[in-house]
């Protein structure tokens, strides 16, 4: 990555630290990707953009901001693409996934807060991720605890704009969704400079609808008894998706999508027949957080789907496109988000249907139920997805883990023994 | 299907190993301490079962199952102690509480299978390694450290973590508290551990065996019994269970043996 360090140093990065974190991401990435073999060709994308995650597309972006685009950053699949896409700004994820980032954290955040939030704020503190140099305004959002505050400290310095989502789905949440939403897209307005029109926004939804049913494909095709993908293939392009141009993304899908759908017609699987297929479900994985279905998939099974963020919760459900004015739009918007069941909601018992579902749709041998650690709401949340799924006779496994490697032999211990008992 | 079978456990504090004849009868014993390398431990294993070795099916179980080179297979500890869980105590649907050095696991078993399992996170607390180093706070080898528990009552330790409970132990050893009490609160912090955790898995009837060396401590046997509610069986071999499920899934006998 060494074409980028004139960018690096322009945007203010450590260079020094930053190369530390540089060093361990190709032999990270040889070890989780490269070494599997029968991948698919068009994995061949997302291999250039990883090996190159802090060089082509903050160079992209910076170049857009050259021609006076706005770059937001957000940390929640809650947060309306739409509305940011509309006003001519671009999206980026932020959420931090390495155990580079977590000391950085904790120098400000209490011990008891989840790995993705102390890597985020590390990562914005120690000046040592091109993207959170770059997102010209933060935007966050009220679903923990950790990440509220959170924000409050990475708002001291960098333009933070806060959604408050509801915390139930009664119909009147979902008004007062559609009102955030309302709220938000006039602070994208004044911020960008661009009016959003009923035009502009419903281009941008048909963008973003595109997009998912792109990666829907690609979900689809894992729903076959012949495997075209692995689950670590799977789920780097769902983390890249986080942050790329989307119609790029819906493009690069759809490619995949069309190799994986051949494969399935050629009866082509990435793994042998009667391999157990595990559908993992629980906090998102942000990039590079890729232990899990290393541990998984290096231990005789295969990861089928993931009812997480960095999974299906990113683009289950489209919006409603035959809207004409900015109200009704804004209400299709919230209808759609408030469909995602995350577990900061009371009740949440659309998530338990959702795995029950997907368990069928994918032809799921066990489940695991996996939380980073001081997840309060996804760890309490376990005992209700793992009592659903004895009821209806699925395997599950429940674990907490973080980002070090600490515990590695440990989930290899349960995942390994999880495993053999699916196939005893 | 070859002359032996060998089962080798290679746990965090002790590696145990035996041999089994197709007929099930355990034809060898053996246990010594892991020391710092398991690979040693795994080779002098190697040395000690010699005579049998190039005659029989191999499998490794424990966190050391990976430095085993002469296994032929690789088997988590989970169902190596539930199948030999079901073997020693005879029984094909039970639950299984293995006490380990470093961690402990419930395993629930029905018709000879795994049917779920759980095991302690990362923290030491309601394991053999909580029980070792307080009996050595308290000047004492562990089988002392349970005969004094026997004798004691009256006083509890709060502290979910080793440390801090070893600090809980140095104020009452400090404040002049009977030794077997602080002996009764050690293992009454360990019963109190592993019967929570438990009660995640068990089910309302059925038996439930402990495996691991701490079969022996029969203050911990009795005291787990009363928290449970419920009998709880041990074995002279219950800490070959782990070994003996090795043996037996590496020679591929049937589960139902006879001891």
């Amino acid at each position: 990555m060494s074409d980028y360090v004139q960018m690096w140093k322009d945007l203010g990065m450590d260079l020094e630290s930053h190369d530390t974190l540089c060093q361990v991401l190709p032999t990270a990435v040889g070890d989780v990707f490269l070494s599997q073999e029968n991948r698919p060709k068009a994995m061949d994308f997302w291999d250039l953009v990883i090996s190159e995650v802090h060089g082509i597309r903050p160079a992209e972006l910076i170049e857009e901001q050259k021609k006076g685009r706005k770059v937001f950053g957000t940390f929640c699949v809650y947060v309306p693409d739409e509305v940011i896409m509309a006003a001519n700004g671009i999206v980026t994820g932020l959420c931090g996934g390495s155990q580079f980032w977590v000391p950085g954290g904790e120098a400000v955040l209490p011990k008891s807060t989840c790995p993705l939030i102390k890597a985020s704020v590390g990562a914005r503190l120690g000046r040592t991720c091109p993207f959170f140099r770059i997102a010209d305004m933060y935007v966050g959002e009220t679903t923990c605890d950790g990440k509220k505050k959170a924000y409050e400290i990475l708002g001291e310095d960098v333009p933070m704009y806060v959604m408050d989502v509801p915390q139930m789905k009664r119909p009147e949440d979902i008004i007062k969704w559609k009102q955030e939403i309302a709220a938000f897209a006039k602070r994208v307005e004044e911020f960008t400079g661009n009016e959003i029109t009923p035009e502009k926004l419903g281009d941008a939804i048909h963008l973003a609808n595109e997009k998912r049913k792109a990666l829907q494909r690609v979900y689809d095709c894992r729903k076959s008894e012949y495997l075209p993908i692995s689950g670590r293939d799977a789920l780097l392009m769902m983390q890249i998706s986080f942050f790329d141009d989307p119609a790029r993304c819906a493009e690069m899908c759809n490619r995949l999508a069309d190799e994986l759908e051949q494969r399935i017609r050629d009866h082509v699987s990435v793994v042998p027949v009667g391999t157990k297929r595990i559908l993992v479900t629980g906090t998102p994985m942000a990039v590079p957080n890729w232990k899990l279905h290393h541990i998984i998939e290096t231990s005789g099974a295969a990861v089928v789907c993931e009812e997480m963020c960095t999974g299906t919760r990113y683009f289950e459900n489209l919006v409603d496109e035959s809207k004409t004015t900015l109200d009704e739009q804004f209400m299709a918007l919230s209808e759609r988000y408030m469909k995602t069941n995350c577990a900061c909601f009371t009740p949440n018992t659309g998530r338990i249907d959702d795995i029950l579902r997907m368990v069928e749709e994918y032809k799921v041998d066990g489940v695991i139920d996996c939380s980073l650690k001081f997840c309060c709401l996804y760890d309490t949340e376990k005992y209700q997805v793992s009592r659903a799924l004895k009821k209806a006779g699925v395997p599950v496994l429940s674990l907490e883990t973080d980002y070090t490697d600490t515990d590695a032999e440990q989930l290899r211990t349960r995942i390994g023994a999880f495993i053999e008992m699916l196939n005893a | 299907m070859k002359q032996y079978a060998v089962g080798i456990d290679i746990g965090s504090t002790c590696a145990k190993a035996v041999v089994l004849e197709p007929s099930g009868n355990i034809v060898r014993r053996l246990v010594q301490p892991t020391g710092w390398s398991s690979a040693d431990t795994a080779q002098q294993i190697q040395t000690q079962l010699s005579e049998f070795i190039p005659q029989a099916d191999i499998a490794a179980t424990g966190y050391g199952r990976v430095c085993v080179p002469y296994a032929h297979k690789q088997i988590t500890e989970i169902t190596c102690h539930a199948r030999g869980a079901c073997a020693l105590y005879g029984e094909q649907t039970l639950t299984v509480i293995d006490i380990g050095g470093q961690d402990t696991k419930i395993i629930r078993v029905e018709d000879g299978r795994v049917a779920d399992f759980l095991m302690n996170d990362k923290c030491s607390a309601g394991t053999g390694r909580f029980l070792d180093v307080m009996a050595g706070t308290l000047g004492l080898a562990p089988e002392e450290l349970y005969a004094l528990a026997a004798r004691g009552s009256g006083v509890h330790i709060s502290s979910m973590c080793t440390v801090f409970a070893e600090s809980e132990v140095v104020s009452l050893i400090g404040s002049g508290e009977e030794k077997e009490n602080i002996a009764y609160a050690v293992v009454d912090s360990i019963v109190t551990k592993v019967a929570a955790q438990a009660a995640r898995l068990l089910p309302t009837e059925g038996p439930v065996c402990l495996t691991g060396g701490l079969c022996q401590a029969q203050v911990l046997v009795d005291a787990l019994s009363g928290v449970l509610k419920r009998p709880v069986l041990t074995c002279p071999d219950g800490r070959y269970a782990g070994a003996m499920g090795a043996a037996i899934l590496a020679g591929g006998f049937s589960s139902g043996l006879s001891r």
